[in-house]
């Protein structure tokens, strides 16, 4: 296949285009989409992109079928993507909810917008409780939150690798600040950089005739007895549970018997800040950052819970990411606090001033 | 001696005996697509999707990769699949209910964008897995669970008549029929020809099968026959509703 990229480039672009390009790069081969705002330029993008270097694209009629026509671009062997957001995200759990049944490996972009319901076309982090556990099911599922364009490539190219490695869905979790502003990072061909492209394989469609030359290849959802079923959710949850020691990140800088703000996504970028500016100001703040939402790192989390007396989690959705990080550090004695914002934007400066609060209330 | 009975090349012995209830139409209608697939002998080639309802019990039916889906979803799997991998010959095995009611925008966008997949749609007149509630399709004074006074189409609608509609919004290229599995040739004769749609590349294939469902309808041998060939084809007619306008026999 003709390289998208060769060597390394640096470019200053939207989130969406990172996202085409790094999904390009991947060597993702078909893309199944529907438009909603603001996740569309990766589609309008790839339309462009994808025909000069042999990529297919089809528009669909919903964001059901855009997700089970990415399901079925798998079966036939294909790196094959959707993205979506808002509404289209609570749409894209039923094929999602098949994938994880079935171990589909299927990547989803989504770039979050304002929630509940239509709600705004702008941004929020209020698809996180949705992307993690969505379906009905049991969140097996990879989903990666991006806090900067550089990372939106990195873990668009990581994801389509790890859905063909461990055979679950991957979610890269962004948001509309990142889907449409513009910033400066670095594209590469992934190969160029030692990144080992997994291989596909096809589930239907092999070679030879099916019950002569080889078995048939029989995939179902539906199982008759509980026995059966329990049986297949053992086998996926062991396999999960394996692989979220391996694929679970964070980022974190601890403050002894101090104060840990957490975010995700772009919010943990101005929580980073907040705890650098705090820190030099002689507060005691460390900032802990999950990557991955689901696994989340559950023992970082807990070791570095456990090293302050307070923490603050910072989001822009009311108390998503929290439910997630209480559950993870449930017995920790530190006091949790919330700083929620739905569907807005955080600032460094008023994480600060509130950080400041929680610190000067323990000295008290 | 009992005489064995003829099963089709594609079918797989051993998940036979099927798992459909007796008298069900299903067995035929799998019957005929598996001959339609011998004499084409596209078995290796061809991938089948079934639906959830009774269709899904066709999971491992045939000696071909099959993909089980869920309620009205085989349609986007289906064409999923032929996209990206144009070469395989696609098959949406469903029901009424999941073609025309909760897959219904499915069904009518595959359709109108002429993809090139063929959907066999089993028309039994309700939702038979979940026990006999009323369809799309059930017909006007019917009883099902849901209508057990008999649909009132005052209140609960009217009947859809899929093939009609599909052979309307289709562009030309498109083959769509109505069989019956009370007439397995014809039926099978029927499938060969939008199977030979997709194979030829001239665009959508549609079939829509009438079937009994005894153990729902609640009859025995002899109303259940009578009911399929008297009251249902009577208001769903038989026959082929769209043909390309030139053979593609001889295009090929």
């Amino acid at each position: 296949m003709e390289k998208v990229v060769t060597g390394e480039k640096r470019v200053f672009m939207t989130g969406n285009e990172v996202v085409c390009r790094a999904a390009l790069a991947a060597g993702a081969e078909i893309m199944y989409g529907y438009p909603i705002t603001p996740q569309n330029e990766i589609m309008h993008y790839w339309t462009r992109l994808a025909p000069r270097f042999g990529r297919r694209f089809l528009q669909t009629e919903d964001e059901l079928s855009a997700g089970f026509a990415t399901l079925g671009g798998v079966l036939a062997g294909r790196k094959a993507f959707t993205a979506t957001a808002g509404p289209g995200n609570v749409l894209m759990q039923e094929p999602l909810a098949m994938a994880e049944m079935m171990r589909l490996p299927v990547v989803s972009i989504v770039v979050q917008r304002g929630g509940p319901s239509t709600a705004t076309v702008i941004y929020s982090q209020q698809e996180v409780t949705l992307t993690t556990f969505g379906g009905n099911g049991e969140g097996l599922r990879f989903v990666y939150s991006t806090a900067s364009h550089q990372e939106l490539y990195d873990y668009t190219i990581k994801a389509f690798n790890l859905a063909w490695r461990y055979r679950f869905p991957v979610f890269v979790l962004a948001d509309g600040y990142q889907g449409k502003m513009r910033e400066p990072l670095t594209i590469y061909d992934p190969e160029s950089r030692g990144i080992h492209m997994e291989e596909t394989d096809a589930y239907l469609g092999r070679h030879g005739i099916p019950g002569l030359d080889r078995p048939p290849g029989h995939f179902r959802n539906t199982y008759n007895t509980e026995e059966e079923l329990y049986a297949v959710m053992q086998g996926h949850i062991a396999a999960f549970e394996q692989a979220a020691e391996e694929v679970s990140e964070y980022e974190t800088e601890p403050a002894d018997g101090g104060l840990l703000i957490t975010g995700h996504g772009i919010v943990a970028r101005a929580v980073q800040q907040a705890a650098v500016q705090l820190r030099s100001a002689g507060f005691p703040v460390g900032y802990f950052r999950p990557i991955t939402l689901r696994p989340l790192p559950v023992g970082a989390l807990r070791d570095t819970a456990a090293r302050h007396r307070q923490i603050l989690v910072v989001e822009s959705a009311y108390g998503q990411l929290g439910r997630l990080l209480r559950d993870a550090i449930y017995g920790c004695p530190a006091e949790v606090h919330a700083l929620c914002k739905p569907g807005m934007g955080v600032t460094a400066e008023e994480i600060a001033v509130r950080a400041k609060q929680l610190c000067a209330a323990r000295e008290d | 001696m009992a005489v064995e009975p003829v099963m089709p090349k594609s079918w797989r012995l051993e998940s036979k005996p099927h798992k459909f209830c007796p008298g069900c139409g299903h067995g035929i209608a799998l019957k005929a697509l598996g001959l339609a697939i011998d004499e084409l002998g596209i078995q290796d080639r061809t991938v089948f999707g079934c639906d959830i309802g009774c269709s899904l019990l066709a999971w491992d039916f045939f000696n071909m990769d099959t993909v089980q889906t869920h309620h009205g979803r085989t349609t986007p799997v289906i064409y999923g699949v032929k996209r990206a991998n144009p070469e395989l010959i696609c098959i949406a095995y469903m029901g009424d209910g999941g073609g025309y009611a909760i897959g219904a925008q499915h069904l009518v966008n595959a359709a109108a964008r002429n993809e090139l997949i063929t959907v066999v749609l089993v028309n039994n007149t309700q939702y038979a897995m979940t026990g006999g509630q009323m369809a799309p399709t059930t017909l006007p004074g019917q009883k099902t669970e849901t209508t057990p006074y008999g649909r009132d189409v005052l209140t609960a609608g009217y009947p859809m008549r899929g093939p009609e509609m599909i052979a309307e919004i289709t562009p030309d290229g498109a083959y769509v029929a109505r069989g019956t599995v009370a007439r397995s040739r014809q039926l099978g004769n029927m499938l060969v020809r939008a199977l030979e749609n997709q194979l030829s590349g001239r665009g959508f294939s549609f079939v829509e099968v009438l079937a009994t469902c005894p153990t729902n309808w609640r009859t025995n041998a002899q109303q259940t026959w009578s009911f399929l060939e008297n009251t249902v084809e009577n208001y769903y007619p038989v026959g082929e509703l769209k043909i390309p306008l030139s053979d593609p026999e001889e295009e090929m």
